[in-house]
């Protein structure tokens, strides 16, 4: 079973290519079949009258699916001719030949390095594979130019306090435009469309929030801000069943109950929407009370450290 | 240039002398032109008798044998296309304002990459077709990847000799998932822009590592202008440079340990039967390669895929409903899907949701897959060369778990589209995904036990003699020796197929 005490006849011995004359193969018989070389003959017109068809597609502007369809029929008939060839047209005689043993052959150094000049010096083998393991820890070095350290960014957000919530293309949002129900996708004023200060203002109407005592006061006459950023995975969370007062994650379904802070009622998602403190203002606009009070989108390992 | 003897004329000066008396030609009939041009070729470097020796090389022949040769096309016709689609795509993440054709994002907002992509599609001419053409063609590369593996693997032709080349095809199919992740994501829509969030958040979840680990490739918090370019240095250069390299070496060593080959009377451990590789095999697999190539162009021509401008340049605070990505992804899409909201905080240490679903869970499903012939050999205490194919049925526990494991895989590919198969059979998604995640147990461990049972009353019933239907007919007439040449033997009755 083992390698090492397989055999190896004479005649399996394995000889160089080339170090002796190869008898040529006896001779065959060609097939006769004149129906199959029409066939494949056929087969490469179609194939040229096609190529050419699809030169002239292509100059008279190009056609996506005329161009397919004549470029199907080039590759195809020379596909289909070859293949016709080949299984009515060769001889296909099946030969059989002999497995040579892979191993190679021993010789009287020994193994396959067979340098005891090297493989003796086992002390300085280790202090060479040493010295390439500190290369290689030196090389991997401009790998960290790729990226900044993580730092502090996965804990902030732009939002501070006093800036005004506006929409995606930097407007003010004011309270008429969400109606009851509703709710807008909002950004910290000078920062439209950043990835990690979107935020949903939605108005549930006063009286129905569950959340803490100490963040009710961070949603105005029943608008709430929660973070638009998916705890689970980072996707925008962009469904909102008004119905049931359900936000859902498109991506993999993490369902958030926006009357009682966001947190997840269903899908992969455990940590809670972080909620934007807010305060509505005389005019109708709103404006931030400060950052989020917790990092907002994916966990990470140290997320719960503060940064 | 030949004379009328057939033999080729010294072409010039240096071939005067003895060179003539070694031409190979047929001194009895006038050459073709691809003889002479071999001849051409031989005269002045003496390859033929290394060609010779090559190309009178024996493969054996099966239509299973042939997955492989069309995941090598595919490859092929992705080269090609890629190759010309890169003469036209922008890796640049900066915005511009979309001026082109396509009314309905006049005047949008876009990045120069998503620009360059309408650009291809709409305004050069078979610029749409060769964007399709490639982008089916990966998605059929990854299909014939993924059943050349099942084949090698039910036959277990992945025993010793060739485990080495079973971890350069799990390696190559590894490779084949990036490549194809990298490119769906360089046209920078909205769809492709939601994958890499995901990927990222999965990146970020690894415990320790993950903030840096995202950072650097990403090279920053997501989303960054760094990562379209990047994404498309590793899709046209660094992948293509280590696919073609394994590529190259998975062929090297199939050529260097000649090919399995199915059980039959002509067939033994020390021989290989079936056609030589010049002209038979030469002519079928260049032909194959055509059909290949046609199959594709049909479908990609007339089958839209990937209609970017549908789904809209990448906006962060934007997204897709139903959302699914490329088949060969879903799997990874679906096993975050089921993942359960487990996320425990163990002395300081956050273990993220998606962490266990989406690392932990592929590593491990990798790792056996890739150690796999190893663990057999271990299991069975089989170390011996095998050049003989099995039948499924021959080895009861790894076609079992072989059907396990495909079964796992359709369940948690299910599982990437809850959402659309949720609307389509009228099942809350809820309710969908609770079923699936009792399935991802249920599923792989009935399919193990069904097929156990059915593969090992079929080795019983085979091994009482009662069918010999799996012993194939042999019809070997030709030897071929140590050296390379060929001697008649007597030939067996039957269809060789």
């Amino acid at each position: 079973m083992n390698d090492r005490t397989t055999e190896r006849p004479e005649r399996m011995r394995r000889s160089a290519p080339g170090d002796r004359q190869e008898p040529d193969p006896p001779p065959l018989a060609i097939p006769e079949n004149p129906m199959a070389e029409r066939i494949v003959g056929a087969a490469f017109v179609a194939a040229l009258l096609a190529g050419f068809g699809l030169l002239g597609v292509y100059l008279l502007g190009g056609q996506t699916q005329v161009e397919a369809i004549l470029l199907t029929i080039c590759l195809g008939g020379i596909g289909a001719g070859i293949i016709v060839w080949s299984q009515a047209l060769l001889p296909n005689r099946i030969v059989s030949e002999t497995r040579h043993p892979l191993r190679s052959e021993p010789d009287e150094e020994g193994g396959v390095l067979a340098a005891p000049a090297i493989t003796r010096r086992t002390m300085l083998i280790r202090l060479m594979a040493a010295a390439f393991a500190g290369l290689g820890a030196a090389l991997a070095i401009p790998v960290f130019s790729l990226g900044p350290a993580p730092g502090r960014d996965l804990f902030v957000t732009p939002w501070r306090s006093g800036l005004r919530l506006v929409d995606d293309q930097g407007a003010v949002v004011h309270r008429d435009q969400i109606p009851m129900g509703g709710l807008l996708t909002v950004f910290p004023d000078g920062s439209p469309g950043s990835a990690d200060g979107q935020t949903l203002l939605i108005n549930v109407g006063a009286g129905l929030l569950q959340v803490a005592p100490d963040r009710l006061s961070w949603a105005p006459e029943g608008f709430v801000a929660y973070s638009k950023v998916c705890t689970h995975a980072g996707c925008p969370v962009g469904l909102y069943r008004a119905s049931l007062h359900s936000l859902i994650c498109p991506c993999h379904q993490s369902t958030f109950d926006v009357l009682r802070g966001a947190v997840p009622t269903g899908g992969p998602a455990v940590r809670p929407l972080p909620q934007l403190p807010i305060k509505l203002q005389s005019d109708g606009t709103f404006v931030a009370l400060g950052d989020f009070t917790e990092p907002v989108g994916p966990s990470f390992w140290n997320i719960h450290s503060g940064g | 240039m030949a004379d009328d003897a057939g033999r080729l004329e010294p072409g010039g000066g240096e071939q005067r002398g003895g060179d003539v008396e070694r031409s190979v030609l047929p001194p009895v009939r006038r050459p073709t032109e691809l003889e002479r041009l071999a001849d051409w070729f031989d005269g002045r470097t003496g390859f033929g008798r290394y060609a010779r020796m090559a190309l009178r090389k024996v493969f054996p022949d099966h239509w299973t044998f042939l997955l492989g040769e069309v995941a090598l096309f595919c490859f092929v016709i992705l080269l090609a296309t890629g190759v010309f689609m890169t003469f036209f795509y922008t890796p640049d993440s900066r915005p511009t304002t979309y001026h082109g054709p396509y009314a309905p994002l006049a005047g949008a907002q876009v990045s120069a990459a998503f620009e360059s992509v309408m650009r291809l599609s709409f305004e050069v001419r078979a610029g749409l077709l060769m964007r399709q053409i490639h982008h089916w063609t990966a998605l059929v590369f990854l299909g014939s990847i993924g059943v050349h593996l099942a084949r090698v693997f039910f036959t277990g032709a992945f025993r010793r000799p060739r485990d080495i080349n079973w971890l350069i095809g799990v390696t190559l199919l590894l490779l084949a998932l990036a490549e194809g992740f990298t490119g769906y994501s360089l046209p920078d829509d909205l769809l492709s822009g939601t994958g890499l969030r995901i990927a990222y958040s999965a990146a970020l979840s690894i415990p320790f590592i993950g903030p840096w680990l995202a950072s650097l490739i990403f090279g920053g918090e997501f989303p960054t202008l760094e990562l379209i370019s990047r994404l498309f240095v590793f899709h046209v250069m660094l992948l293509p440079g280590l696919l073609i390299g394994a590529i190259g070496t998975h062929l090297l060593i199939v050529y260097v340990q000649t090919h399995t080959q199915y059980k039959s009377r002509a067939t033994r451990e020390d021989n290989v039967v079936g056609l030589p590789f010049w002209p038979g095999q030469v002519f079928r697999s260049v032909g194959l390669l055509f059909l290949t190539a046609a199959v594709i162009a049909l479908i990609a021509g007339l089958i839209q895929i990937n209609p970017v401008w549908l789904y809209g340049p990448f906006i962060p605070y934007a997204v897709s409903s139903p959302a699914q990505p490329d088949w060969y992804v879903g799997w990874l899409e679906g096993l975050l899907r089921l993942g359960l909201p487990f996320e425990p905080t163990i002395l300081g240490v956050t273990i993220p949701s998606p962490f266990i679903p989406g690392i932990v869970i592929p590593g491990i499903l990798f790792t056996i897959l890739l150690l796999w012939p190893f663990i057999e050999a271990r299991a069975t205490g089989d170390h011996a060369e095998h050049h003989l194919l099995d039948w499924p049925w021959e080895s009861p526990i790894r076609t079992a778990t072989g059907a396990a494991g495909i079964a796992l895989f359709l369940v948690i590919t299910l599982a990437g589209g809850n959402d659309v198969i949720g609307v389509f059979l009228n099942v809350p998604v809820e309710t969908l995904t609770a079923i699936l995640r009792v399935l991802f147990v249920v599923l792989p461990v009935a399919t193990w036990l069904l097929i156990y049972w059915l593969a090992s009353s079929q080795r019983r019933r085979r091994a009482a003699g009662a069918d010999t239907s799996h012993i194939r007919a042999g019809g070997v007439a030709i030897r071929r020796t140590a050296t390379g040449g060929f001697e008649e033997i007597d030939a067996i009755e039957g269809d060789a197929d």
